[in-house]
């Protein structure tokens, strides 16, 4: 059987792992248009603040790691993808022949129409490569603007805060991470950010940049001109289909795939950001683009693709931010579902908060500021559906007491337990 | 190591807190806890101030042990001058905060002055803030701790607060922390409350970790835990019966004050003992123990977790009193039960309950309960003052009703809330107190133990049997059996209980593993953790100094030799039944023994050879 | 032979030995706060359920994490931290179903059980063995990973 993997992200590696895993003699091909061994996208802010080196934001340790496990590392691009033939291009014009194939190409950062974006000086972040300039350029003191304060600018953020640089966050919406947390966390985020002496200007565009004297100036909406260094674009992603124009797969925001993961082709599977997998919640399909999902999408798509059926119930998503020592977190349906029940407390000057989400008796989506201890088990409570009964109540009362709810609930235990 | 070498202090008056290094001079000479603290304040104020003026100060203290591995090493104590006595108060608690505020970094909190207005003080390591406290005055401890709970969205944080009793002025107010443990005696939780401080909620995530000689620490607590494993105190009798083993025993031996000590049997005692709360009960199937619980560290457990019978009168339609909480100790039991003649279980547990939710001393509070119910009886006090209620022996409604009262600080309550001296006095019969000292009596009946009626008189925080439990001896037989009836070598035994009793107090560790553990168990462990030359010579040596301090610390109050007695009642009235029948307690043929075993001339004053001995 | 943790929870008095052994071992300090065992109050039922990682066989938090700073130990089947690799993202303590590994903001990076190397402390300093280190097909464990598997599916 010969395996073929388009993409040598984590998706694309966790596949190949289990693919190994499941049948010790398949034949492994990973292909990966990046010059660099497989990395991790997730672990270039702690790149960027020195914290690792290159070798650190790498997928796997060992220098042997895909030797050792008998897979084919090809570095080069895939250009085409002919299903029916059972056969890919690629940019070098070699030809690769496949039993079963996974797509495993991620996502590239949007490229809003900005006059002027293409502009040296303005980056995205989303490659080591990208890393490395910003790493260059974005020096202690000078000023830096960031466009989006999504999850992966805010991510960008703390880092670019560490370097010591004058930031400037601009962000269309009317809060931070607007598709993470709700107006009170958004909007208490921001303030932790601006208390940290970081600007940041919600509810305001970008409309052009400008170069001015080997700098940069940035027009805003509200009609204000920012002088900058170095201009971060992080204004959203979108799954890399391009090369699969002509092939016959169906898309939409990314790879339209079954619960096998198994694209309208079925020789043809699809994992990670440029998959559009079942959504845990809402049990629609959806792009998550976020690491655990692409590391169960890998996983479950190499377990059917060595014939193993294996269902996906779907990913929760869910994200976690460190915003210059104030932790987010959010889980499935946080902005809440029609009917149901919701439990907050909110400590605007401790900058605390938490917001639980329930359909009935189930946890359905939670967010959370300030919250390091048992997090994950909101995810536990989420992804189990567990019928809280009466500790229901007790969240909806006080909802931080979340694992004493999860153990109340799962283990009745106790020394009268059976009496109480 | 082991201390922070951190004292917080908080100036009420001004807003303002500051840190300053311990005093390690005074650590080695008084240890930490009861010792240090009472050091501190004998320095700090003047001895004659006004209990609830500015003047006095509070202190939250921990000790060396408090905090680490060493098996009940979670204690605290609230040292100030109490309103009650007008001598030094140190009430002890278990529970969590203690090693919480050690865990964050601090030995003890130093409260000066007072507040302009109602706060709470929050630490969360080296973030200390004074923040105003509005909104949980006039509620009561779980209220407050629930707020606060919420309020830093941290199930984790440690709390002690008072109730509405302390707001009120209720003169034996604790300071409740965890819920249900609490620095029970003496107004501690009076004098927080007259400062304004409503609560200290704690979190303290930087632990303890400054361990003298690390391997030889946990060698000794080992050691330390088999002991007491292997005892069979502190290895069955507390962890099952909880201090409630007592009731029965102390029946039999004859030394059960009952109702308001005219009696030195209960004939209800088995009905309210350790043995009745295992039992199921009718209506439900349910026993009234739920379990034993622990204090942080400790390896005994003893703490009773309860819940009361939901078709009882007192909580039948009151759900917020369903749940488990925390349950009967033997003096509470007594004092609520067989000093009022109550002998239904239930009724005990929510008056419990009730205390701990608004911060009272249940012994103080039942035995000025059982002197009010002899006041009606002889009708000093009617039904005009109680507004209608009967205030007869053995009501466990009038029980229910006494304790809402007190404990929201309503009505005859506030009369109730004096104490047993002052509401003797204010209703023209003094001589009915149960009290030295101001302070009421513990569960034992010093015509029945002789030992204790010296314990009683003689103690620096008035009638208390924490501070000689020579029942241990005199009943119980460890270290060694002695005679309860015999007043020959109690004073030496009192003495040599009280400086064993000092030295154990002041090092974060619980009083009762002193049924397994000797110092020669203890020294040990502190000597691993703190460094130094602490033996059990040394540390009883350091007792005897603890003990003289706050002896002096009293004098200097204005109390004198005068103070050190019983009331009439348990000096000429003789027990009527039970092994002590025809005895009252002989404390003339103790005391002058006393103060000579003690290095005390005739007034009960340290001679100046007993000081310098000392290093006083 | 493997070997786990067993917890009866109906044993337990809440007095955290566990925990201060636990903190000890692994930060050396006595620190609830930093411990990889925690205990959980249910103050109104009277019971106390401590409470650790289970070392699941497909462990959520190492197959999330995007550095491989959480590995196999080969030796006790536990899922280890290497401190030194992890660089802090925290998705492993939001993939944890269980909420078992946690973020330390002193030192940035997580922290979990690993069974203290096979010997585990908590286990010894519990005073009425409510925490056992036993074999891993003992009832006990069958009960945690069956709990664990109905979790993930
Ligand atoms: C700065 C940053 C921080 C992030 N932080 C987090 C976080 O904290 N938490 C979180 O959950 N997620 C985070 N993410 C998102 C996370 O990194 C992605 O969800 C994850 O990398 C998706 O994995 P993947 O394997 O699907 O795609 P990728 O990691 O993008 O890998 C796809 C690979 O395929 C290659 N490729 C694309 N097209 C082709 C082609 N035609 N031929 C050959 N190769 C191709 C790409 O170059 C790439 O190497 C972050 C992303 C960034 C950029
Ligand atoms: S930390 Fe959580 S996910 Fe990881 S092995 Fe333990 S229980 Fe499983
Ligand atoms: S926090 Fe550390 S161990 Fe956890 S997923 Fe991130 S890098 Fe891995």
């Amino acid at each position: 059987m010969q395996h073929v993997i388009i993409g040598a992200g984590p998706a694309g590696v966790i596949a190949a792992e289990t693919l190994r895993k499941t049948d010790p003699s398949c034949s492994i091909k990973l292909i990966g248009d990046e010059t660099e061994p497989p990395y991790s996208r997730m672990a270039l802010p702690y790149y960027l603040i020195d914290d690792i080196d290159e070798a650190g934001t790498y997928l796997r340790k060992s220098d042997t790691h895909y030797e050792d496990l008998d897979i084919e590392i090809i570095r080069d691009r895939a250009a085409s993808v002919d299903p029916d033939a059972h056969t890919l291009e690629l940019e070098s014009g070699a030809t690769v022949n496949f039993d079963k194939l996974l797509i495993a190409t991620g996502s590239h950062p949007i490229r809003p129409p900005i006059p002027g974006l293409d502009s040296p000086g303005v980056h995205s972040c989303w490659t080591l490569e990208d890393g490395r300039n910003i790493a260059q350029n974005a020096s202690k003191g000078s000023d830096v603007i960031l466009m989006g304060a999504g999850f992966i600018g805010c991510i960008i953020l703390e880092a670019l805060a560490e370097r010591g640089v004058n930031l400037t966050v601009i962000e269309m919406e009317d809060r931070m991470v607007p598709r993470m947390m709700n107006q009170t966390a958004g909007n208490l985020i921001k303030q932790w950010c601006l208390d940290k002496g970081v600007s940041v200007l919600t509810s305001t565009r970008v409309e052009a940049i400008e170069q001015d004297a080997g700098r940069l100036s940035v027009k805003l909406d509200n009609g204000e001109q920012l002088g900058a260094d170095v201009v971060i674009s992080a204004t959203g992603v979108r799954a890399n289909t391009g090369f699969l124009e002509g092939s016959g797969i169906e898309t939409d925001f990314g790879v339209l795939v079954n619960d096998r993961l198994q694209s309208s082709h079925p020789d043809v599977y699809a994992a990670g950001d440029v998959c559009q997998g079942r959504d845990f919640s809402t049990g629609e399909f959806s792009v998550q683009a976020i690491q655990p999902t692409a590391a169960d999408h890998g996983r479950i798509a190499a377990m059917n693709m060595c014939g193993r059926d294996t269902r996906h119930q779907g990913s929760v998503n869910m994200n976690v931010l460190d915003t210059m020592g104030l932790v987010s977190t959010s889980y499935g349906l946080w902005m809440g579902v029609e009917g149901g029940e919701s439990a907050e407390l909110v400590d605007a000057e401790g900058y605390r908060y938490i917001s639980l989400q329930f359909q009935d008796d189930v946890l359905v989506g939670a967010q959370a500021l300030g919250l390091t201890n048992h997090v994950g088990v909101l995810r536990g409570l989420i992804q189990t559906k567990l019928k809280l009964g009466k500790w229901k109540d007790h969240l909806l009362h006080d909802p931080t007491r979340i694992m004493e709810a999860y153990l109340g609930a799962t283990q009745s235990i106790g020394h009268n337990a059976a009496l109480l | 190591m082991a201390w922070a070498n951190n004292v917080l202090r908080v100036n009420l008056t001004e807003g303002t807190t500051s840190n300053e290094p311990l005093n390690m001079e005074w650590a080695g000479l008084y240890l930490g806890q009861r010792g240090l603290a009472t050091k501190y304040l004998a320095e700090e104020i003047d001895p004659k101030c006004d209990a609830l003026g500015s003047g006095n100060k509070l202190i939250m203290t921990t000790g060396p042990l408090t905090g680490t591995m060493a098996s009940t090493g979670g204690r605290y104590s609230v040292v100030t001058k109490s309103p009650l006595t007008g001598a030094v108060a140190c009430s002890n608690s278990g529970g969590f905060i203690g090693a919480e505020l050690k865990a964050a970094g601090y030995d003890m909190i130093i409260f000066e002055g007072k507040s302009p207005r109602p706060v709470y003080l929050y630490v969360e390591n080296d973030k200390v803030e004074i923040a105003p406290a509005d909104e949980i005055w006039g509620q009561s401890v779980w209220a407050a701790d629930e707020w606060l709970h919420k309020k830093y969205q941290d199930p984790l944080l440690r709390i002690a607060a008072v109730g509405r009793a302390a707001e009120k002025g209720c003169l034996y107010a604790a300071v409740v922390n965890d819920l249900h443990r609490a620095a029970g005696r003496s107004g501690v939780g009076t004098v927080m409350a007259s400062k304004n401080l409503k609560a200290v909620a704690v979190r303290g995530t930087k632990g303890v970790g400054n361990i003298k000689d690390p391997g030889a620490f946990m060698q000794a607590v080992n050691a330390g835990k088999k002991v007491l494993a292997e005892n069979a105190v502190t290895g069955q009798g507390l962890p099952t019966y909880g201090t409630q083993v007592l009731m029965n025993v102390i029946n039999e031996v004859g030394a059960m004050p009952t109702r308001n000590m005219r009696e030195v049997q209960f004939e209800g005692a088995s009905k309210i003992s350790a043995e009745a709360m295992h039992e199921p009960r009718e209506s439900d199937g349910k026993p009234n123990l739920v379990t034993n619980a622990g204090c942080f560290g400790c390896t005994i457990a003893c703490g009773r977790i309860s819940t009361i019978d939901r078709g009882h009168f007192s909580i039948e339609n009151k759900p917020q009193y369903w749940g488990a909480s925390g349950g009967l100790e033997y003096e509470a039991a007594w004092a609520l039960g067989s000093d009022t003649g109550v002998d239904d279980i239930d009724a005990l547990t929510y008056a419990n309950f009730i205390c701990n939710e608004d911060g009272i001393d249940p012994i103080s509070f039942g035995a000025t309960v059982a002197a009010a119910m002899e006041l009606y009886q002889i009708g000093a006090i009617t039904k005009e003052q109680t507004g209608g209620v009967e205030l007869k022996f053995g009501s466990a409604e009038a029980l229910a009703w006494a304790t809402e009262v007190t404990c929201r600080g309503e009505g005859f309550g506030l009369d109730l809330g004096m104490g047993s001296k002052r509401l003797c006095e204010k209703y023209g019969h003094p001589d009915l107190s149960m009290t030295v000292k101001g302070q009421e009596f513990p569960a034992y009946d010093p015509r029945g133990i002789q030992g204790m009626g010296l314990t009683y008189a003689t103690s620096n925080r008035g009638a208390c049997h924490l501070r000689s439990y020579t029942v241990s001896s005199e009943v119980m037989g460890v270290p060694e059996k002695t005679d309860p009836l015999v007043t020959e070598g109690k004073p030496e035994l009192v003495k040599a209980f009280q400086d064993a009793t000092s030295i154990v107090d002041s090092s974060g560790l619980c009083v009762f593993t002193t049924f397994a553990w000797t110092l020669e168990d203890i020294a040990p462990q502190v000597a691993a953790a703190c460094g130094g030359d602490w033996t059990a010579e040394s540390m009883l040596e350091a007792g005897e100094r603890i003990w003289n301090l706050e002896r002096e610390f009293n004098l200097a109050a204005g109390l004198t030799a005068a103070d050190d007695t019983l009331p009439k009642r348990l000096l000429t009235e003789p027990a009527q039944t039970g092994p002590a029948k025809g005895n009252v307690n002989r404390l003339h043929e103790m005391l002058p023994k006393y103060y000579e075993v003690r290095g005390w001339n005739e007034q009960g004053v340290p001679t100046d050879e007993t000081r310098q001995r000392l290093s006083l | 032979m493997l070997r786990a943790l067993q917890i009866e929870p109906e044993k337990c008095t809440g007095c955290l030995q566990c925990e201060l052994a636990c903190s000890y071992q692994a930060e050396g300090v006595f620190n609830p706060a930093k411990s990889r065992i925690k205990v959980f109050t249910f103050h109104d039922e009277g019971r106390f359920i401590p409470y650790t990682c289970t070392q699941c066989s497909e462990a959520w938090c190492m197959h999330a994490c995007p550095v491989e700073a959480i590995v196999l130990n080969e030796e006790t089947g536990s899922k280890d931290v290497l401190a030194d690799v992890c660089v802090g993202c925290k998705v492993c303590t939001i993939a944890c179903p269980f909420g078992t590994v946690n973020y330390n903001q002193d030192t940035k990076v997580v922290y979990k059980c690993d069974l203290c190397g096979g010997d585990p402390e908590c286990a010894k300093a519990c005073p009425t063995a409510a925490i056992t280190y036993v074999d891993a097909d003992h009832t006990g464990l069958a009960r945690m990973r069956a709990h664990a598997a109905a979790s993930a599916n």
